[in-house]
């Protein structure tokens, strides 16, 4: 059983002061094997607090992060990809575009961010998500501010997504499960 | 040398003095043995000569003295047990004592026996008392009679007269116990004084430090004194205070008078204190002028402080007993008294008396300002601070209401508070906004009024301003972001439902910001922007039940606003940076349905692209991200959007790299196609990106061929996956022969390519072919497009 944090699009000065405090509590180091940051933190002292959470820390740039060391897109195991900018997924928030890069990088769970916009959904036998914005920041995409952020939970083939959201000081779970196609 | 010569002959003395002792001991104790009083007498006499020693220390005749101590206690055993079975009285044994030749040996003999004789009940203790402390008097050298009158004290100890003790007399006798211990006491404290004045001038430091070593032995009276049953509180208000202040004030002794003062507070309880208050701050004048008052009344303060803290039911005393007037005056007179104080001393001192208040009087916020009004005075007309322990208080001082508080609007509220703030120098300043900045993200504080924010950005100005360069330039990079960023999420903390009220505040804000020079604003411009861009939201949302065109008004004095704002970043210089917020701002302006505002953001956006950019990786991000943007953007008239999408797709194909080029002109294909209802659906145009990124990607891979490397098949499957997409969306101008010509393309290109073809290429390809195979068995309109394409 291997735990998977999907975050991203805190936004960090930018738009918003800090995570959640809820959020906070919940996301405790020890607990998680690894990170999958979808960019856009922006600054260095959330890249830190993050991987003081776990050691294993994946992150693909976002267009406001200040690090320019880091790549724009990741792949990982299990064919997980993480992935931030949107380009070339022009339109930003189009599915059927979205389905392009997962055929081109041949994966098979999609994590991408940029759009602050939860979405998490099965295609064609495989999973894409964007973990929204953990810290409800503002977005232009999406009118919808509430703090999310994702856990999957993988488990050889077996993959459940579960969803955390903040809504109106309460966090509340959702969750998803799917079997991945062997290959 | 001679220090340690003399050290060496001091323990030689005592050595030989134990021996004496311990000599006389033994055969005193044979005597003892033997029931020979007599003899016993004068050798305990011999014995307790050693005492009449004046070449030890007090460290060293402390030692002499136990082992004396413990021989006597041998003694008094004796003499109980003897008077017990009769073979002596107790006035015999009184009598007999006396006959030792020397007065020292005497009355340590008279005093044990005084002990027997008070166990005894022969005779009303406070008569034997009364006695023994007069005739302690004999022995005027310091050291010797500090010792003997202690030791008085602690064989008197479980015998004195209180109320409820088996000593105690008939009626009328509270005061006795008292009276003795207070007149041992008068007379420990005028012996111990006068050892100052013993022994040459030249070795005063060394008498300072030899009477330290004695102080416990007087202030134990005062311990006794706490312990009596008979000193309630109005025992102690009418007549044990007042003695102890008299003999402190008039012993005139420093030394003495600061260890009294500090052993009257710690021995009695608070209690009591806060009920004589007044009677003990009048002391503190009449003290020495070099006594360190301060710390004393500091201890004092913080004592009651936490006397209040105990328990609830005690505030209300302090009230009754107008704590706070008279520790507030008693302070004013020690400054006053005290000239030299340094400033340091000064602020400590109203630390104590801001701690004291905000715990017994938090919602007395005019005492606070008052106590910060104090220390403005103090502080003006000096320079600004740079003694180090002066701003540690400084900062203590400052930091107490915000912690009590929690709410900085309260402190903020304050009119002195912003005025001690003027008084710190830079680095202070800096440290003191940090500790602000910090108040406010941990209670979560939101700032919610345009007045309260120009407050609280004078008084955090050391990390918002630009000062003199010199001092910018010291500061450690990485300081420098945290400082900036903290106050970069500060901002977000400073906001208001009221739209009006938000306006201002955002006004104020960038008021503020500009004024901290380039350095800073790419840290501060963002989040203000964001701020504003949250605000335009906000009264969109509340566009039904306002007036339509003052809403407008406003939105378009925002617009204003954020230009201005984002065009200071050119001064950092920051294109990347302000390229992406107005790229943001154009959004929101075609969220407002302002198609004039958002086209000059537009414009904004592409004459730094033309200016400011020359990287190409920073080119290739940048007109991505126009064309994302632009791309959702549906304000535009046709004039308007044909010009900003030629420029799009005229920069996209004049990037550097071919395969960059081709990715952003099939890019630019969505920037005619929009799925929405009333979307642009203008098939032929984008047929005409298509076939144009197609150009590219050939070309690309003809550069490739005479380099003689492989490649690029990618661009091919990806424009493959493109084709397929604008099929699905129902755009006419794809043809199915155009898929099948691409199709055969990649085909016979991976296969020519078979060494050294990408293994994920190969699978891009496949899953592409698969999906499309998919289409054709799931029916369906899709499907009969799908139909057409002979895999």
């Amino acid at each position: 059983m291997v735990l998977v944090l999907a975050i991203g699009d805190l936004h960090i000065p930018h738009r918003a002061p800090d995570l959640p405090a809820k959020f906070k509590q919940m996301l405790v180091p020890g607990k998680i094997q690894h990170i999958l940051c979808v960019g856009n933190l922006c600054i260095e002292d959330v890249h830190d607090y993050l991987k003081s959470l776990c050691p294993d820390l994946h992150f693909a740039r976002g267009e406001y992060d200040e690090d320019a060391r880091y790549p724009e897109r990741k792949t990982h195991d299990w064919s997980i990809q993480a992935w931030a900018l949107p380009w070339p997924s022009v339109p930003w928030s189009d599915l059927d575009s979205l389905a392009m890069f997962q055929r081109q990088l041949d994966v098979d769970i999609l994590v991408t961010g940029h759009t602050s916009q939860f979405k998490a959904y099965k295609h064609e036998g495989g999973v894409v998500i964007n973990p929204g914005s953990a810290t409800g920041a503002h977005s232009s995409i999406t009118y919808d501010a509430n703090p999310r952020f994702v856990l999957l939970d993988i488990d050889d083939l077996r993959v459940w997504v579960y969803i955390y959201e903040l809504i109106d000081g309460q966090v509340k779970v959702d969750k998803i499960a799917t079997t991945l196609p062997a290959h | 040398m001679v220090p340690d010569a003399a050290a060496a002959d001091e323990e030689k003395c005592l050595a030989d003095g134990m021996g004496r002792l311990q000599h006389n001991a033994f055969y005193m104790h044979r005597a003892l043995d033997s029931n020979n009083l007599k003899d016993a007498l004068r050798y305990a006499g011999q014995m307790l000569s050693e005492l009449r020693t004046s070449s030890l220390s007090p460290h060293k005749y402390y030692e002499l003295y136990m082992r004396a101590f413990d021989e006597l206690r041998k003694v008094e055993m004796f003499f109980v047990e003897e008077t017990r079975r009769g073979s002596y009285s107790v006035t015999d044994l009184y009598e007999l004592v006396q006959h030792a030749a020397n007065i020292l040996p005497r009355l340590y003999l008279l005093c044990t026996v005084g002990s027997v004789y008070i166990k005894s009940k022969e005779a009303p203790t406070k008569d034997v008392l009364k006695d023994l402390v007069e005739m302690c008097r004999g022995i005027q050298h310091p050291v010797r009679g500090l010792f003997l009158r202690s030791y008085l004290s602690q064989i008197s100890r479980d015998k004195l007269p209180d109320i409820g003790s088996e000593f105690e007399g008939g009626a009328n006798t509270d005061n006795d116990a008292i009276e003795f211990v207070l007149q041992n006491f008068t007379e420990m404290n005028k012996l111990w004084v006068r050892m100052q004045y013993q022994g040459p001038t030249g070795e005063k430091a060394k008498r300072g430090k030899e009477r330290s070593e004695l102080r416990d032995l007087v202030g134990k009276n005062l311990h006794v004194l706490s312990q009596l049953e008979g000193v309630d509180l109005d025992m102690y208000k009418e007549t044990v205070l007042p003695r102890i202040l008299e003999q402190v004030v008039n012993c005139k002794d420093e030394l003495a008078q600061h260890y009294l003062m500090d052993c009257i507070i710690q021995v009695f309880p608070d209690e009591y204190h806060l009920q004589t208050l007044e009677t003990l701050l009048s002391a503190f004048p009449q003290l020495q002028p070099t006594v360190d008052i301060k710390m004393v009344l500091s201890l004092l303060m913080d004592r009651l402080s936490n006397y209040a803290v105990s328990s609830t039911e005690v505030l209300p005393e302090f009230l009754q007993a107008e704590a706070f007037a008279k520790l507030n005056s008693a302070v004013g007179e020690v400054i006053e008294a005290q000239v030299d104080m340094p400033i340091s001393g000064v602020i400590t001192l109203y630390v104590s008396l801001l701690t004291f208040t905000l715990r017994i009087h938090p919602d007395r916020l005019d005492y606070t300002d008052q106590i910060l009004g104090a220390c403005v005075q103090r502080l003006s007309g000096k320079t600004k601070l740079e003694d180090s322990k002066a701003t540690k208080q400084i900062i203590a001082l400052l930091s107490a209401p915000l912690e009590k508080y929690k709410d900085i609007s309260t402190a903020l509220n304050l009119p002195n508070y912003p005025r001690v703030m003027d008084h710190l120098d830079n680095a202070t300043n800096k440290v003191m906004s940090a500790i602000i900045i910090q108040n406010i993200m941990k209670n979560n504080t939101c700032i919610s009024t345009a007045d309260k924010v120009d407050t609280l950005f004078e008084l955090i100005k050391g990390l918002v301003k630009e000062t003199d360069e010199a001092q910018d330039d010291e500061l450690d990079e990485e300081d420098f972001k945290e400082e900036q960023n903290s106050v970069a999420r500060l901002i977000h903390m400073l906001r208001t439902d009221d739209a009006e009220e938000m306006f201002k505040i955002i006004c104020t804000v960038r008021k503020h910001i500009l004024l901290g020079g380039p350095k800073r604003l790419a840290f501060t411009v963002p989040p203000l922007v964001f701020s504003a861009l949250k605000l335009l939201r906000h009264l969109r949302n509340q566009d039904g039940d306002v007036n339509g065109q003052e809403v407008s008004v406003t939105q378009k004095k925002i617009f204003q606003l954020l230009h201005q704002t984002i065009e200071a970043l050119s001064s950092v210089p920051s294109p990347e940076l302000a390229l992406r917020l107005y790229l943001q701002c154009a959004e929101a302006a075609n969220d407002c349905g302002l198609e004039p505002v958002s086209y000059e953001f537009l414009t904004q956006a592409f004459i730094l692209y033309e200016e400011e950019m020359a990287d190409s990786k920073v080119q290739v991000t940048a007109i991505h991200l126009i064309i994302g943007t632009l791309q959702r953007m549906n304000v535009f008239g046709i004039e308007n959007r044909d010009t900003l999408t030629h420029k799009a797709t005229g920069y996209s194909a004049k990037l550097l790299k071919k395969p960059d080029q081709c990715r952003a002109v099939y890019a630019c294909s969505h920037l005619f196609w929009v799925n929405e209802q009333d979307g642009v659906k203008d098939g032929e145009r984008v047929l005409l990106c298509l076939k144009r990124a197609l150009r590219i990607a050939n070309a690309a891979q003809q550069m490739n061929a005479t380099r003689g490397s492989s490649g690029h098949v990618t661009l091919f499957i990806e424009m493959l996956n493109k084709y397929l997409y604008f099929l699905e969306k129902g755009n006419p101008q794809i043809t199915s022969s155009a898929i099948h010509d691409l199709i055969d393309h990649i085909r016979t290109e991976i296969q020519s390519d078979n060494t050294t073809s990408d293994p994920s290429d190969n699978a891009f390809f496949s899953s592409t072919m698969r999906y499309i195979e998919f289409h054709k068995q799931k029916g369906g309109s899709i499907s009969e497009s799908y139909e057409q394409i002979k895999v």
